[in-house]
């Protein structure tokens, strides 16, 4: 009768009846909704009955409590693990407080967009303007954004953007202890504009950027150099300052990477010398989510020339016009996208805002002292891991440096593959580590170990005790 | 009446610290730090002090946030009808789902047999969002819309390059109307933006695009209903004329809205489609994100010697059912491709909350979205058509789709009442305003759209709400200017927030400004 696709009701696009549709009709002056879609070339124009023909959804509506069963079923096909994994690489299994998934599931925050009408949006903004304020305290850095997708493409944007304030340079210095994910993301973005990625090497003792490297790569061609701290083998760089400072010798831009957890107890990269800072916020109360959202970390130190080629969003502070009150507003929106358009610093719109929100209520939750403590648990956690797992005869110093909360584990000369092991592991339930002989070669069979404080000890030693059976099975020992 | 709330409230590093913790973990590790004993991270690198962060009890941590939610606004609170970004109702049923810690704890590089669950549904998702938009197969891997705009062009340079005249395709299409981030992701991409005007009808000038189409185009980048709500009749003929140079064809899905199951790009002949989970398929857009921008390609072939299609040049990970084994797996991005252009796999959380809201509609609910969509956009044309001081420009008499662009130059001309005034006076009537100043082409453009959720008493106060906004312009422009005044703080000095000077982005530079260390 009124054009309407029959038998439906559903709540969430049940907001106008029967009755309201006639009025609109009449109003607007046509018979049936389809005519409004006759502009749609006929060619084009899909039939009720061949778009209902189509595999999409079940078919049919599913009414709340089928659904919610149905999911239910579906997610209970994930394996449920004894314990967290034990696996970083970037991401890493960490407590999410209640207090952080409260706060973001409230609606005015949940459920806003982007806040293009500063005066009704303030506390989202205030919200913003804190995470990137406190991110700021973390990293002693002065500028941060209110986010990019995850550590990856910031790093990419970090790299693209250090290519425009050094304009005319064409390299740039990656070591290759630094995450081979985030280095895939800098290759896809970076490819376009011609920059040259030249990997730095690291020390095969320590597992530490080689400086030697550093210093023979460096020259007038380069425009900025990167630095993962902790780095993927979980090791602390002990020369980032060092790096840094041959970095601005040769007039390149010193980029930092970092684990914010990690900074509880390591300098800051602005106490380092960092130009440009990025980093994953996933582990500030965010769940890992399969891959996202994850919250990329983006600071700058503060200087007009670095600012203005800054990507993302930036709330700051002002007054109302009269003066009389503080408030927020987004500052230097010259720079994107919706404004510059092809010559915008970057093309990132839509962003990661209320995991920005998420971290900032988990980085008030805990305070400065909190975020050390946290850090220190995931240190005293890890090596403790370290020394069981080499009381069972495993190698665990691969590299002497000193390491956070994850370290590489050779499994070469055991008598068993590192698959072999994981499968042993996966039989009772529990998650190793990240087999990394793929991305380093030079390695063979070695696998990289996490431990957070969502581990206990009592995990811990299972992992020992189990990976200690799978050995002595390895060697033959029943 | 409408009064936002309201709290004079501090920054939380402006609060006390009273030397708290927070979070109680010790009793975990206290054994595990007997063992190890001493910190040996070396003293270089070894952080002096504790961030500058208070300590706070935890509930002044909640009643801080939750007070700054209370002034704040989203789609629970009322009508957002931002034109171009769908603000629909997202469904609690979903949330429930999609926060589910069954998804927050896995880790991305867990092995596939312990996600076959999540798999299974990530799965579905490809199948049906193809089906939707009628291509052939989709990755889930871009975080929003734009970085699905940027796996596209960079998937059009890809493609290109495998054909070997990288050189010579060098130049992206948009239209003058288009979104931002369509030029800003096309010299992401390293290619060079040409822009072709849009007609008094609505359409794409097809002259002058004609004019500019040749070997040097690499693709066309359009949204279809364009930013002005209104279907590109003639998108049959632009098809054809792109694809005689064998650029390809790239849809923005940002306004799908307005057509769900009544045309699919992929039936238009596009090559490549990015569709927007957190506008179309409900997921929340969160106050700026997260969203999920999948990209959903034609599998044409590229190297029919090589066996190579568009599909293997796509970014990031395709889950496929490996039927020997009868498990999900995950598809690496193989040599052909543009490779990663996000860590890890996607973003899961608003790519489930569209799992449950498809699942839920069907195709018949989906269907009904964009009825309702373009019902009560066109409903609201008729509203506001003759109200003085605005004007519906573009496509006169058209049918609009899911949004529709109103401009107040003859308001802004006649009293000094802007575009921008318009939205304040809307916002002290506590609705959120529509989108301002965009499309571009649009003098004092007002983009409105009221999606699928709003019921019709909705529309019209919201109608009824602009023709007072033109009255009281008209007869005291001053007071318009005052807007708005029930908002938690009155107009706001947006000059002072980006004057070199006084630019403060964070609360240490504010600081640091004042103690007279930065300039
Ligand atoms: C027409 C159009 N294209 C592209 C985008 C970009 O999408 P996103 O914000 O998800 O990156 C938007 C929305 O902001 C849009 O409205």
């Amino acid at each position: 009768m009124n054009g309407m696709t029959p038998d439906y009701t559903q709540p969430w696009i049940s907001t106008l009846n029967g009755k309201d549709v006639e009025k609109m009709l009449k109003t607007i002056g046509v018979k049936s909704v389809e005519e409004l879609f006759a502009d749609i070339p006929e060619t084009y124009r899909m039939k009720l009955e061949d778009w209902l023909r189509l595999d999409i959804g079940f078919g049919r509506p599913l009414s709340e409590v089928e659904l919610k069963r149905l999911m239910d079923e579906k997610l209970g096909k994930n394996t449920a693990l004894r314990t967290p994994p034990f696996m970083g690489g970037g991401v890493y299994p960490h407590y999410v407080p209640p207090v952080v998934k409260y706060i973001i599931s409230r609606g005015e925050f949940l459920t806003a967009y982007t806040p293009y009408q500063a005066e009704i949006s303030q506390g989202l903004m205030q919200a913003i303007f804190e995470y990137q304020s406190l991110m700021a305290e973390l990293l002693e850095m002065d500028v941060v954004n209110a986010s990019m997708y995850d550590w990856g493409s910031a790093l990419a944007e970090a790299v693209l953007m250090v290519s425009r304030v050094n304009k005319g340079r064409s390299k740039f210095l990656i070591p290759k202890n630094v995450n081979p994910f985030h280095k895939r993301v800098v290759e896809a973005y970076t490819r376009p504009h011609g920059i040259k990625l030249v990997e730095v090497e690291y020390d095969r003792a320590t597992g530490e950027v080689d400086l030697e490297d550093v210093k023979n790569k460096l020259d007038g061609e380069t425009a900025g150099v990167y630095v993962q701290y902790p780095n993927f083998f979980g090791v602390i760089e002990s020369g980032v300052k060092e790096v840094f400072e041959l970095a601005h010798e040769r007039g390149a831009l010193a980029v930092a990477g970092v684990y914010p957890v990690a900074l509880g107890l390591l300098k800051p990269p602005g106490e380092l010398g960092a130009d440009i800072a990025v980093g994953e916020g996933q582990s500030l109360g965010l769940g890992m989510n399969y891959g996202g959202p994850h919250l990329g970390i983006f600071a700058v130190r503060y200087d007009m020339r670095l600012i203005r080629q800054m990507p993302g969003r930036l709330i700051g502070l002002t007054t109302t016009k009269d003066g009389s009150e503080r408030a927020f507003s987004m500052v230097l929106q010259t720079r994107e996208q919706h404004i510059r358009r092809e010559k915008a610093t970057s093309n990132i719109c839509t962003n990661e805002a209320l995991m920005a929100i998420a971290a900032a209520v988990f980085m008030s939750l805990l305070g400065g002292k909190g975020l050390r403590r946290l850090a220190e648990i995931n240190y005293y956690n890890a090596h403790y891991a370290q020394m069981k797992l080499s009381e069972i005869g495993l190698n665990t110093r691969v590299f002497k440096s000193d390491f956070f909360n994850e370290f590489p584990i050779s499994f070469n000369g055991v008598g068993v593959r590192y698959k072999e092991v994981h499968e042993g592991l996966l039989a009772k339930r529990i998650h190793g580590g990240l087999y990394i002989g793929d991305y380093y070669p030079e390695l063979g069979e070695t696998a990289l170990f996490a431990f957070t404080e969502v581990h206990s000890k009592d995990d811990i030693d299972l992992l020992a005790g189990t990976l200690s059976e799978l050995l002595r099975r390895g060697k033959g020992v029943p | 009446m409408f009064r936002q709330a309201k709290w004079n409230e501090p920054l939380i590093l402006e609060y006390p610290d009273k030397g708290f913790t927070g979070l109680s973990l010790d009793s975990y590790s206290d054994s595990t730090a007997r063992a190890v004993g001493e910190i040996r991270i070396p003293k270089g690198v070894l952080r002096d002090t504790p961030p500058n962060i208070p300590g706070l009890p935890e509930v002044e941590v909640v009643r801080h946030y939750t007070r700054l939610s209370q002034m704040s606004y989203g789609v629970d609170n009322g009508p957002v009808p931002l034109g171009s970004c769908t603000m629909k109702y997202n469904p609690r049923i979903a949330w429930w789902v999609a926060f589910d810690e069954r998804i927050a704890n896995l880790h991305p590089l867990q092995d596939e047999r312990t996600v076959q669950g999540l798999l299974e549904i990530l799965f579905e998702l490809q199948k049906w969002l193809a089906n939707i938009t009628g291509m052939d197969v989709c990755t889930l891997h871009p975080a929003a819309g734009a970085h699905g705009e940027l796996a596209g062009v960079l998937t059009i340079r890809r493609y290109h390059e495998m054909k070997g005249r990288a050189d010579l395709k060098r130049e992206i299409i948009v239209p003058d109307s288009a979104h931002g981030t369509n030029p800003a992701s096309a010299s992401m991409a390293g290619f060079v933006t040409v822009t072709v005007p849009t007609g008094e009808d609505g359409n794409i000038d097809l002259e002058a695009l004609r004019a500019v189409v040749g070997e040097r185009t690499a693709g066309l980048m359009i949204t279809n209903p364009s930013t002005l709500g209104l279907f590109e009749e003639r998108i049959g003929d632009i098809v054809k004329l792109v694809h005689e140079y064998d650029a390809l064809l790239y849809y923005d899905g940002a306004n799908l809205n307005g057509i769900l199951g009544y045309a699919r790009p992929g039936d238009m002949g596009f090559d490549i489609a990015h569709l927007n989970l957190h506008k179309t398929f409900s997921s929340p857009h969160g106050g700026g994100g997260p969203g999920a921008g999948p990209v959903c390609v034609k599998d044409r072939v590229v190297d029919e010697d090589k066996n190579i299609r568009l599909s293997d040049l796509l970014p990031g990970y395709l889950v496929v059912y490996d039927e020997e084994k009868g498990i999900y797996r995950l598809r690496h991005p193989g040599p052909h491709s543009v490779g990663l252009i996000k860590s890890f796999f996607g973003n899961v959380v608003p790519l489930v909350w569209a799992y449950v809201y498809i699942a839920s509609l069907g195709p018949q609910g989906l269907r009904r979205v964009s009825e309702h969509a373009v019902l009560a956009t066109n409903y609201f044309v008729k509203l506001v058509e003759g109200v003085r001081g605005f004007e519906v420009p573009y496509g006169k008499g058209r049918f609009r789709k899911n949004e529709v662009v109103l401009s107040a130059k003859p308001l802004a001309e006649e009293t000094g009442v802007t575009a921008m005034d318009v939205a304040k006076g809307l916002l002290d009537a506590g609705f959120y305003a529509p989108t301002v100043y965009f499309p571009l082409i649009v003098k004092e453009a007002l983009q409105v759209e009221f999606t699928e959720s709003e019921a019709i008493e909705n529309i019209e106060r919201y109608a009824e709400r602009l023709k007072e906004i033109s009255r009281v312009a008209y007869e005291n422009p001053d007071e318009a200017k005052k807007w708005p005044i029930n908002t938690s703080v009155k107009l706001i000095d947006y000059v002072k927030g980006d004057h070199p000077k006084t630019l403060a982005p964070t609360w240490r530079v504010y600081v640091r400004k004042q103690r007279g260390e930065l300039s």
